[in-house]
């Protein structure tokens, strides 16, 4: 259906000598191929491993972060369409992954740099993919790709390098897709503890934070305040978190269906009957709504990106923020004498957090750590801080 | 929060007339303000002394003054009318200085009237140097640490605190002369010592070295309740050191990472909230390209010319959603104009690359240095939206209308690799293309970019454009080559120059291959919800997302350009107003345009908006898409009216008159068979093409001659010549650039100069009104001062004047507009010259007159008669009042330029000044202007031998209203011997003290310098002149224009007369 050349890309490694000049120009790469449930093809060039996948396809609008986007486990089983179409511009910034690996299955972009140009850049997103055995498809257009997304909503695909002659085997295949076990294959597999920050000679709280495929920037965000974060595995029993004595309960973010958690749902509502202060984060929100008895559904095309404008409701004040979600909890399905809305999503009225009656439990479904995308609500971790005992 | 009630009725002050850096932005920004006023039931009452605006119409406003934008005349408005509320961040600079006057002198708080928007501390604490700095220390935000120093020690402690490389700037020095950046103490005590002695006031400001940083903008917004937001960040790629007004500036930032990007934007947030800015705000950062120092550069409290790029960029329209937050609304209670589903609290995401460029006026003052740095210098800007860089940047450059199309534009290859490095280290327009002759050269990024230092990504990027010239001129050309030549936006003219193939051939390859342009929307949100608003740009790596529809017969208009010297902001004014227009006979209107500062470009205008280049090839892909009926040349400028047979080849039908008869008035030979058919006549004049050829026509013509290419605007390239020199220096400078068309050489007659516009139906004329400029021929007619209607001609003159018109434009079978120009001396009526389309006098005619003029053009277009439209063919009566329109300069921004009025245009703005006596009009127009005389009462009077006899009376005038005359030798003999008194003073080669010393001195007001006609064989007049400007001393270089100076400064009025023009009919 598409057809492009693109560039060409920077295969090199950051320790070889960097030769810009080109001579790739109308050299044909190699092709791959996006091919989506629906049928739609879309035909570019291979970046990465050249290995198939079946994922399913989202859509991120950030305009920076793509490394973040690539290293946020919440992508897991999915493959992420980037809407800014000059991706890797500013290169590999190792130091801001928020997790050891990239997670998504595949990376679709319109345009690779050629170069990466930051001065902290130290490897390609070409190398990276490949490094990590993810494939991705440039030279395609996006803004077709994500209008389809939008309008019949997220669908699964399979990008590969091999050419079909007929597209009803490889589709067929991928109608049985579904995300299945991601925060388990993303979450930490050993407790680990993160110190205070330095400035700090003794960590003014002591926080457990339960990794559901969590970021990076939640614990350091708990650090950089002054908590020493002890990080569970997602299959941690309550009962040892809770024996820890810790301060305050961080719920991290995570990928996948949240319903599909049904352990980890039973564990946190005895997180719920301590009398711990618990924030959570994304799929940590819509773990403790689910244990506390309301419901969530699957949004038609989730919402990623850096622009999503949510309403506090106690301050009446919105803030832009980062998010990264395809299910949402349904607000109907509230009990009004356990939760209550807090925050709203001025865009389409969606919930984007909770606020727990009696107890000292604050949930959202955005993501206050950024990394990518505004900080504009790093506040709600002085709440959290505060909600702990602490000075905000 | 919903509206205050309180607010019923607001005054919006508008920013006066164009200058450089302060263009056609705000007439957007202030008609979408007002418009967004009026449609929540507000009374708005404009005051803005610029007549070309689209916000000075009565449609826009409810009430409309047009008058000089000073503390006497919004006093007296506000008196008169009376509003509850100012709202002063819509006007630029010239808006927020008269609030801060306002302010200042108590009025607002004696007369309740309210500032809304910001408030006066807001401004202050941005724009007072030291309570900026205090504010920006106060929440942790660097600034570039500074200090004032008055000796070498303290100069050299400071810059130990301060830390190396510093940048050092004597205080009052002409043009920053005297400064520089030290590396070390002993640089900076040279340094210091020097720029010590050369300061007049003794003061060299030593400051932190922020120059090569990358320059990186943010525009934010934030209501009252403190929502905050950012609508668009962008990235210079110039780096510091080069007004943001001159950079290539692209948006969204390329080279920043998540962690930079944030850092920023969240400081921006910070700083916005600090000021308690409730509006737009507009943060200039220097961020440090190896690490994440950085600092605050500069912040505008305001609407500005970026803010407007960002509108353009995102589809945010950050004036009006502005407007309503000065009225109480919060973000997130405001309609996102774009989706219609979300709100204004949210960020813009782009799916594309915006490339902004600069327009430099280098073409017209070709003495001035065309070198970069802190003053801007552009008169305007083109951006290009496209689905990759290169192809932003290639579509931005043959946007410009400068002769340029591509890379290999400008020819540096006689340079040799020293020549291109020194080349490179010069900070200038051409910048671009010299990075692209040393990428030929093989010269490295690293070498290139240690330089300029441009971000390297840049330099790649221009880079992949060269391989793509040299991967075309090797060939062959496949079709995948030419996909991906297409894809970064290679025209095909310049493929096929680079390939050899015809263009028809490449177009047919294109059609055969399907590579044609497809069109993708700017929906503020990267396609995550729908959108309705039309506002579309091409690629060629997508599919299209324009929807044909033909309910509706379809007129394609297309738009004037950037703004630059001869074809400003009157051009918007007409081609808004014509769409306007086409939409009320029942037309689907499109407007193509690439000038992001317009009312024009603003996506709820036309029907559908393009933002593409207006050439042949870009236009035709629109056509191809849309197939409209017709489309409309004549209100565009030269910009449409060069497009003509370009649609005519296309098979789009040209409205109103016909492409032949527009040739027809370019054409000399057609031209002079049809003065002859109607017995007008006109200078005698020849037409040439060589330097030979031109000569024997001056000496046959006898000197003095004008001299210029045919098919420009704004007199472009047109000189007056007394001798043969003089021929051969301006025909070698007409000839830099290659011409189509010849060249016209004729005689050059004095006498006074008369405009008409008129509307013709093909039988019946409309002439609103007959204009009289007050300079004698040889100045341009957009430099000389206007008078509507003509004070001193004959009812003879004046039905020979209308006699002429009629013919004309039945002669040329005008449908629609024209424009003529005529000399008159005694009795006699020549033409001068004649333009099949609307000129840079509608928009003041219309508003004076009351006649909307180009509206009454478009439906004659359409099809009516004048007579069908209730108009009485012929000239309509004299309106009441006098209204004077004055050009206004910005010669101080430019240097090197030299001021002297010609017969080339060199204003870049103007003002009206409208009022029932011609003294008053005239006092209006020169307040409008900015003259403001007088305060030292001492002038200086210097003329050519041929005027001496004239200048006495002038000289006489200023005497008796109180100045002190100094004169050079010549001029001060004639004078004394005719009873004025004048001291004479040294010329400038002569000892101090001399002419030069006493303009530095800062007690001249005034400057007369009539310098000889032809080219300029002394420099003395020009290097007096260029001080004098830069000094802020007024220089008159037209007899005429001084005195109506006189007659100005004789007649002082005391309480000003304010007119609505809304009120002005004249039916």
């Amino acid at each position: 259906m598409y057809n492009l050349i693109n560039l060409g890309l920077d295969t090199k490694k950051p320790d070889e000598p960097r030769n810009y000049k080109s001579e790739r120009i109308g050299t044909p790469y190699m092709k791959a191929f996006l091919i989506l449930e629906d049928g739609t093809v879309f035909e570019g060039t291979s970046i990465g491993s050249t290995k198939e996948i079946i994922s399913e396809i989202v859509f991120n609008t950030s305009m920076t972060g793509y490394l973040e986007v690539l290293t946020d486990p919440s992508y897991a089983g999915q493959a992420v369409v980037m809407t800014y179409p000059l991706i890797g511009n500013y290169g590999i910034c190792y130091e801001d992954m928020e997790s050891e690996r990239p997670w998504p299955d595949g990376f679709i972009v319109r345009e690779l740099s050629r170069i990466p140009s930051n001065f902290r850049s130290e490897d390609t997103i070409q190398h990276f993919l490949e490094k990590h055995d993810i494939p991705g498809i440039s030279g395609i257009d996006t803004r077709a790709l994500t209008k389809i997304l939008r309008e019949k909503g997220t669908m699964n695909g399979m990008i590969t390098t091999k050419v079909y002659a007929d597209y009803a085997e490889p589709v067929s295949r991928m109608h049985s897709y579904s995300v299945k076990g991601v925060v388990k294959a993303t979450s930490c597999k050993e407790k680990h503890t993160i110190r205070a920050a330095e400035a700090f000679a003794a960590p003014i709280k002591k926080v457990a934070l339960l990794d559901l495929g969590a970021k990076s920037n939640i614990a350091n965000s708990l650090a950089a305040r002054g908590c020493e974060v002890t990080v569970y595995p997602c299959d941690t029993p309550a009962s040892e978190i809770l024996a820890s004595n810790p301060d305050g309960i961080m719920l991290s973010n995570g990928p996948g269906d949240p319903k599909e958690n049904v352990e980890i749902i039973a564990e946190i509502k005895k997180l719920y009957d301590s009398e711990t202060p618990i924030f959570a984060i994304c799929l940590g929100h819509q773990l403790m709504a689910l244990a506390t008895g309301a419901d969530t559904f699957k949004l038609k095309y989730g919402h990623r990106g850096g622009n999503h404008p949510v309403k506090d409701h106690e301050t009446g004040r919105v803030y832009i923020s980062s998010q990264n979600h395809g299910y949402a909890v349904n607000p109907e399905s509230l009990d009004a004498k356990i939760a209550e809305p807090a925050f709203t999503n001025v865009n389409d009225g969606t919930n984007e957090g909770l606020r727990y009656i009696g107890k000292n439990i604050f949930t959202v479904q955005y993501h206050p750590e950024a990394c990518p995308g505004p900080q504009d609500s790093a506040y709600l971790f002085d709440r959290f801080i505060k909600m702990m005992g602490g000075n905000e | 929060m919903p509206k205050n009630p309180q607010i019923k009725k607001v005054l919006v002050l508008g920013s006066g007339p164009i200058i450089i850096g302060q263009a056609a932005e705000f007439d957007y920004a202030g008609t979408q303000a007002c418009r967004s006023l009026k449609e929540e039931g507000i009374e708005v009452v404009l005051l803005n002394s610029n007549p070309a605006t689209i916000m000075t119409d009565k449609d826009i406003a409810d009430r409309v003054y047009i008058e000089p934008l000073t503390l006497e005349v919004v006093e007296q408005l506000i008196k008169k009318e009376k509003p509850d509320s100012v709202l002063p961040t819509l006007g630029g600079q010239a808006g927020l200085n008269l609030a801060m006057e306002l302010e200042e002198a108590g009025f607002l708080q004696e007369n309740n009237v309210r500032l809304i928007g910001t408030t006066a501390l807001t401004i202050k604490k941005a724009e007072d140097r030291e309570m900026f700095k205090e504010t920006m220390e106060k929440i942790g935000e660097p600034v570039a640490p500074s200090d004032i120093v008055e000796n070498v020690e303290d100069g050299l402690r400071i810059a130990e605190e301060i830390g190396y490389p510093i940048v050092l700037r004597p205080a009052y020095t002409l043009g920053g002369s005297g400064g520089g950046i030290a590396q070390n103490p002993e640089e900076c005590r040279e340094i210091l010592e020097n720029g010590l002695r050369l300061s007049r006031v003794g003061q060299v400001l030593v400051e932190r070295c922020i120059a090569g940083w990358k320059e990186i903008e943010y525009e934010v917004m934030r209501d009252g309740a403190g929502n905050v937001i950012t609508v668009c960040n962008m990235e210079n790629i110039d780096p510091v050191g080069v007004h943001t007004g001159d950079s290539i500036v692209v948006a969204p930032s390329q080279t920043l990472g998540d962690k930079e990007y944030q850092m920023l934007r969240t400081s921006a947030l910070n700083i916005i909230t600090e000021l308690g800015i409730t509006g737009g705000c507009n943060v200039q950062y220097a961020l440090h390209p190896t690490s994440f120092e950085y600092c605050v550069i500069e912040v505008n409290p305001r609407v500005s010319r970026s803010s407007a790029l960002a509108s353009k960029a995102t589809g945010y329209p950050i004036a009006k959603v502005a407007a309503k937050i000065a009225l109480g609304y919060t973000l997130d209670e405001i309609k996102n104009a774009v989706t219609k589903k979300t709100y204004a609290s949210f960020e813009p995401m782009l799916d594309y690359c915006v490339v902004k460029m600069p327009r430099l006026p280098f073409d017209k003052f070709i003495s001035a240095k065309r070198s970069l740095g802190t003053q801007m210098k552009a008169t305007g800007e083109v951006m290009s939206i496209c689905t990759n860089f290169e192809g932003g940047l290639m579509k931005a450059i043959r946007s410009l209308e400068q002769h340029v199309d591509c890379l290999q534009s400008y020819d540096f290859t006689d340079l040799d690799v020293d020549g291109l490095r020194r080349q490179l280290a010069e900070v200038d327009d051409r910048r671009i293309w010299v990075i692209a002759e040393a990428l030929r050269r093989g010269m490295s990024y690293d070498e290139i970019h240690e330089i300029t230092k441009i971000d390297h990504w840049f330099i790649d990027k221009l880079s992949i454009l060269v391989e793509m010239e040299q991967a075309l001129a090797k060939g062959p050309l496949t079709p995948e080559l030419l996909k991906e030549a297409k894809r970064i936006e290679f025209p095909d003219n310049v493929i096929s120059r680079l390939t050899g193939v015809p263009q028809d051939e490449i177009k047919a390859m294109r059609k055969e291959n399907e590579i044609t342009a497809a069109y993708k929307m700017v929906d503020t949100c990267a396609a995550e919800f729908a959108a309705e608003t039309p506002y579309y740009y091409s690629c060629f790596d997508g599919s299209n997302e324009v929807e044909y529809t033909h309910d509706k017969k379809k007129v394609l208009v297309l738009g004037s350009g950037p703004i630059r010297i001869g074809q400003g902001i009157e051009f918007d004014f007409c081609s808004v107003h014509s769409t306007w227009a086409f939409s009320k006979e029942g037309y689907e209107t499109i407007i193509v345009n690439n000038n992001p500062e317009t009312v024009s470009t603003d996506f709820d205008i036309a029907d559908k908006l393009y933002f593409e280049p207006l050439t042949p090839e870009d236009v035709e892909s629109i056509v191809d898409i849309e197939k409209p009926d017709g489309a409309v040349v004549q209100f565009g400028g030269q910009t449409a009216i060069k497009l003509t047979e370009a649609l005519m080849k296309m098979g789009v039908p040209i409205l109103g008159t016909a492409a032949e008869d527009v040739d027809a008035a370019e054409d000399r030979e057609l031209f002079d068979a049809i003065l002859e058919q109607c017995d007008i006549p006109r200078p005698a004049g020849h037409t040439v093409f060589t330097i030979e050829e031109a000569k024997v026509a001056a000496n046959e013509l006898g000197y003095p001659v004008l001299v210029r290419p045919s098919y420009v605007l704004g007199g472009q390239g047109m000189q007056i010549c007394i001798n043969d020199h003089d021929v051969e220096e301006f025909i070698g400078i007409i000839n830099q650039i290659a011409q189509d068309h010849p060249i016209l050489v004729d005689k050059y007659i004095v006498g006074k100069e008369i405009e008409v516009d008129a509307v013709c139906d093909g039988e019946d004329i409309l002439i609103p009104g007959i204009m009289e400029h007050i300079e004698r021929t040889g100045v341009h007619s957009g430099d000389s001062i206007s008078v509507y209607p003509a004070k001193s001609i004959t009812p003879t003159v004046e039905a020979k004047l209308v006699d002429y018109t009629e013919k004309l434009a039945r002669a040329l079978h005008v449908k629609g507009m024209i424009n003529i120009q005529f000399i008159v001396t005694g009795e006699d009526v020549y033409i001068i010259e004649v333009n099949p389309r609307s000129s840079r006098t509608v928009p003041y005619i219309s508003k004076v007159t009351g006649i909307p003029i180009v509206p009454l053009a478009t439906r004659v277009i359409c099809g009516h008669t004048l007579k069908e439209l209730g108009y009485k063919p012929g000239l309509q009566k004299k309106a009441d009042y006098i209204a004077i329109k004055m050009p206004v300069f910005s010669f101080e921004k430019i240097r090197g330029a030299d001021i002297s009025l010609g017969p080339e245009m060199k204003s870049t703005g103007e003002c009206l000044g409208i009022a029932k006596t011609f003294n008053e009009a005239l006092y209006k127009a020169f307040q409008g202007a900015g003259l403001k005389l007088p305060k030292h009462k001492n002038m200086i009077i210097t003329v050519r031998e041929s005027e001496h006899e004239n200048v006495v009376e002038i000289a006489r005038r200023f005497q008796n209203v109180g100045y002190k005359i100094f004169a050079t030798r010549g001029t001060a003999k004639v004078l004394n011997d005719n009873g004025v008194k004048a001291l004479t003073v040294r010329k400038l080669e002569q000892e101090s003290p001399n002419i030069l010393d006493l303009i530095l001195g800062h007690e001249v007001d005034l400057v007369i310098d009539i310098p000889q006609q032809g080219a300029e064989r002394s420099h003395d007049g020009f290097v007096i002149r260029r001080n004098a400007i830069e000094t802020g001393v007024h220089v008159l270089t037209s007899l005429d224009t001084a005195g109506a100076l006189a007659t100005s400064l004789e007649n002082r009025a005391q309480e000003l007369t304010l007119i609505d023009i809304a009120t002005v009919e004249n039916l």
